[in-house]
């Protein structure tokens, strides 16, 4: 009979806190990382809003090509017309 | 039932209880880190995507800018020489002299002239450019790089009432001498011919 009551007193007074201090420690360390989730979500959605404009790289890249040809025909131009330096 | 018995009981239930508990927070809480991490593992896809061809383009755009400075330098240095050049870049750029050209590596010692000293030239090619130069038909790939017309019009509007033809003769000067049409004797009018 009285192991019995040591029994449920192991358990009330040693078990259930320490279910209770392990289990807490889980849910507040869960608990703490959901801000940092929700802040590298909305980070992450607003990086790839900042790349939206990326795809313009095409279209400065073909004026690139356009300009460097123009600057290529003029150079050619002016390569005829002036004398080189002495 | 023995009254342990039912303090066991309790026990026991409490412990379920507390575990059931937190638990249950603790699924609630990882499915909003899942929640989370879907969201941010579909910004982070879209930024691999939308920054996957800036890497080539970047390059493509760095070469074509890359030669175009080896052909600009390289026209300037054979068409002005290195000082005139090196002066002339320093001119619009000051401190740029001391970095030099990239395909030259002399040109970084070479000592950059006054402005004064390539500005002459670089007045008179320019104006024989805009007066003379057959840029605008040495494109034929595309429009002109100059408008004949207007440069003409410009070179036209120095003059507005017209260019100006042979000026207006000036009177002959007179004849004198012996030969002279008109004749004045020695002394007339009161002339002194003691001096002459």
């Amino acid at each position: 009979m009285a192991l019995e009551w040591i029994g449920d007193a192991v358990l009330l007074l040693v078990l259930l806190p320490v279910v209770v201090y392990l289990l807490r420690g889980v849910l507040n360390a869960a608990r703490s990382i959901v801000p940092s989730v929700e802040q590298i979500a909305a980070t992450a959605q607003a990086g790839s809003a900042d790349l939206d404009s990326a795809a313009l790289l095409a279209t400065t890249q073909g004026q690139v090509i356009k300009t460097i040809e123009a600057a290529a025909a003029y150079g050619g131009s002016l390569d005829v017309i002036l004398d080189d330096a002495p | 039932m023995p009254a342990a018995g039912v303090v066991l009981i309790v026990a026991v239930v409490l412990i379920i209880a507390a575990v059931v508990y937190y638990l249950v927070a603790t699924i609630f809480a990882l499915q909003k880190i899942t929640t989370g991490l879907d969201e941010a593992i579909s910004g982070v896809v879209g930024i691999i995507e939308k920054s996957a061809p800036v890497n080539d383009v970047v390059t493509t755009i760095n070469q074509n800018l890359d030669a175009g400075v080896d052909l600009l330098e390289g026209l300037l240095v054979k068409k002005a020489g290195m000082p005139d050049a090196v002066g002339l870049v320093e001119g619009l750029y000051p401190g740029a002299a001391a970095q030099g050209f990239r395909n030259f590596p002399g040109s970084a010692t070479t000592k950059a002239p006054r402005i004064g000293e390539v500005y002459t030239r670089g007045t008179l090619t320019l104006a024989r450019l805009g007066r003379e130069a057959p840029v605008a038909t040495a494109s034929p790939e595309g429009p002109a790089l100059r408008n004949p017309t207007y440069g003409s019009a410009a070179a036209r509007a120095l003059y507005p009432g017209g260019r100006p033809t042979v000026p207006e003769p000036l009177p002959r000067s007179p004849i004198i001498g012996t030969g002279s049409p008109v004749q004045y004797p020695e002394g007339s009018n009161g002339a002194d011919s003691g001096a002459v």
